[in-house]
């Protein structure tokens, strides 16, 4: 390598290195692109990649596992799962989950943030609420508990006899919900369970919508004040548009976990609830596959799960994209502002240093 | 370091900058609005600790006031049930196995990791886009897909049930998340220090070891922090692939507890149980919730 060429390189910042130029095959770069590169992608080819694959065509095969025969018949795993009302039904629940709990989390999530973050002070510049980090710390807890604990706490919480809850609101007077079986009636089931799914998650977006906020120019609320918006005006039309890309990301990973929800559900009501009323795909993939052992049904389940999921997040981006207009431009201009590229940009601009220095020692 | 604190400084900017004059001018609307606002997230943050709390008052309970009466202090303060957890019911025995799973596993995804998306962000070959968008993939994909390959493809290979198959699971679904969140970290990182290096006769290894990966440490420590919590809380890959029971982890362990099914179950046991696996967690949290806080804020802003 020589120095004329590192110093025509610099002189263009933020070029990844080896465009520019072929390098020797030395052992050391070799050896470093074999286990830097090799290693990773080896390990996530074959137990990430490969599986899925696979999923696909065994989808395709009427295989049990464990015999020897397995036969290619095409679609009639497909055909099979649109005809068997059990599965029907827990899909119908997933796409429940996955329209109701992201919708719900979201709203709690951003009206929660908005308080923490412009509660404060009625005129003159938007303050955040006094001691409000204590709100932050406290409502983030359940998202360090395992989704098996929180489902467990939430059973017993919701135990007829023994449950805190109906505790609780017979001891405010409501006796009809003494030894109410929230988990064991068809009506309450679902609701009840994803209840503790938006539980377990607001507080973790709350702090991610709070941080979004404050990346928002004050001055922007500010004008708006002055122009005599509302708190409620302001969190419409400024806060949820310039954080759409948070809550876009919010919305994706929620769905992508309440379609799952395989974790509650097993710990909740592990044989699908009453009448199958909050039995989800997840858990009738599982029981399909390691209770039954019919593995080619059960991965063409899967399929359905993963088509679920994609047209779930392809709508998500649509409709962002689609109410997008003109909020986009201004809240993309925002990001770079406060994206840290800046704080590293100081050293990028000075091509000079580096070029000098390799002057000198040649 | 500077990273992060950077961020930091950004994300407590709101509240702390705007001036004390307007305090006076803050009308009364802007006061009634304040104690709604403090009123709702103090009933929110009320209903996220009274299930906490009630489970560690009743973990302290025998079983018989548990069932008795679940608004009832305990008789006594005793740690039986803590014990009974611990040694009956194997808690101690998974939570021994997590702690090997999830600290092998977080080292291993992180190195791996770290190698992966340095190579990705800053160099050009063919093939480079494909592995992102592989990694992204593998992102948006359902588990659930490959449960049922991922099972026959350790049981061939034989480490079906052992925790160096479970290590290895773990490590490959954590790969696209560390790759993906690191790959922005190393972009950022300025070319010049790169050129250095080498101009100063360092190789590749040695420039991502002793320049590169200390320069990515804010990154490598937010990433780590979600690694751990979703290593630490992972289900599905341990009871699809892990189902002996001398190596569950906890997760798994507690599942086995409430479905030991009806009559038997020791509610004090199970109670204890669920602080002994919550614990920890949440103290290390209360210690580092600043940094964890400014890890999401700095992933949101990406």
């Amino acid at each position: 390598m020589t120095t004329r060429q590192a110093t025509a390189t610099t002189s263009r910042p933020s070029q990844p290195a080896g465009r520019r130029r072929r390098k020797p095959l030395t052992f050391d770069r070799v050896s470093f692109f074999a286990v830097f590169l090799g290693l990773p992608v080896v390990v996530f080819a074959v137990f990430v990649i490969s599986p899925f694959v696979q999923a696909i065509y065994y989808s395709l095969t009427d295989w049990t596992g464990f015999s020897e025969s397995m036969n290619f018949i095409g679609l009639d795993n497909y055909v099979r799962l649109f005809n068997d009302d059990i599965f029907l039904k827990s899909m119908r629940n997933s796409i429940l989950l996955g329209l109701i709990v992201p919708f719900v989390t979201i709203v709690l999530a951003l009206i929660l943030a908005t308080f923490v973050t412009v509660g404060g002070g009625g005129t003159g510049e938007v303050r955040g609420l006094k001691n409000s980090s204590i709100y932050r710390v406290v409502s983030f807890f359940p998202y360090t508990i395992p989704g098996i604990v929180i489902g467990i706490i939430w059973l017993q919480m919701y135990d007829p006899a023994a449950g805190l809850l109906n505790a609780a609101l017979t001891g405010i007077g409501l006796d009809q919900f003494a030894n109410f079986p929230w988990l064991g009636d068809a009506s309450t089931a679902m609701p009840a369970s994803m209840f503790v799914i938006i539980w377990g998650f607001v507080g973790f977006y709350m702090v991610l919508f709070i941080a979004g906020i404050r990346g928002i120019d004050p001055q922007v609320f500010e004008a708006a004040r002055i122009d005599g918006a509302g708190r409620f005006r302001t969190a419409v039309s400024i806060t949820i548009p310039l954080i759409r890309d948070s809550i876009q990301t919010a919305y994706i990973y929620l769905g992508i976990t309440a379609l799952d929800s395989f974790v509650y559900m097993a710990a909740l009501n592990p044989n699908g609830g009453p009448q199958n009323s909050t039995l989800v795909m997840s858990q009738e993939l599982f029981i399909t596959a390691f209770t039954k052992g019919r593995f080619g049904y059960a991965t063409s389940m899967g399929v359905m799960l993963a088509v679920v999921t994609l047209v779930f997040a392809a709508l998500v981006f649509t409709v962002n994209a689609i109410t997008g207009g003109w909020e986009r431009k201004a809240r993309s201009e925002k990001r770079t502002d406060a994206s840290p590229v800046r704080l590293v940009d100081p050293t990028t601009s000075r091509p000079v240093d580096a070029t000098s220095a390799q002057g000198e020692e040649s | 370091m500077t990273d992060t604190t950077e961020v930091d400084t950004t994300d407590r900017r709101a509240p702390t900058e705007p001036g004390t004059q307007d305090q006076s001018s803050a009308g009364k609307s802007g006061r009634g609005v304040n104690v709604v606002a403090h009123i709702l997230l103090i009933m929110w943050s009320v209903l996220v600790v009274l299930p906490l709390v009630w489970v560690l008052i009743s973990s302290f309970k025998t079983t018989d006031e548990v069932l008795s009466s679940p608004l009832s202090w305990p008789d006594k303060l005793q740690l039986q049930n803590y014990v009974n957890a611990w040694t009956i019911s194997g808690i101690g025995n998974y939570f021994l196995n997590t702690v090997i799973v999830v600290g092998f596993a977080l080292v291993i995804v992180m190195t791996l990791g770290g190698m992966c998306s340095y190579v990705l962000a800053r160099f050009e070959f063919p093939g480079n886009r494909a592995i992102y968008y592989a990694m992204l993939a593998g992102l948006t994909f359902p588990v659930f897909l490959a449960i049922v390959p991922l099972f026959f493809i350790l049981q061939n290979i034989g480490l079906l049930n052992t925790l160096p198959g479970l290590i290895l699971t773990y490590v490959a679904f954590a790969l696209p998340f560390t790759v993906f969140f690191l790959h922005s970290f190393f972009k950022l990182l300025p070319h010049e220090i790169y050129e250095a290096a080498k101009v100063d006769g360092a190789g590749e290894w040695r420039t991502f070891f002793t320049v590169m990966l200390p320069m990515a440490k804010p990154g490598m420590a937010s990433v780590a922090i979600f690694n751990f919590l979703g290593l630490w809380n992972q289900f599905l890959l341990p009871i699809a692939l892990n189902t002996d029971m001398s190596k569950y982890v906890l997760t798994q362990g507690m599942a086995e507890f409430v479905s030991q099914a009806g009559y038997s179950v020791d509610f004090g046991a199970l109670f204890a149980a669920v602080v002994i696996t919550v614990a920890p967690v949440l103290v290390v949290y209360i210690i580092f919730q600043r940094q964890l806080q400014g890890s999401v804020t700095a992933g949101s802003l990406k």
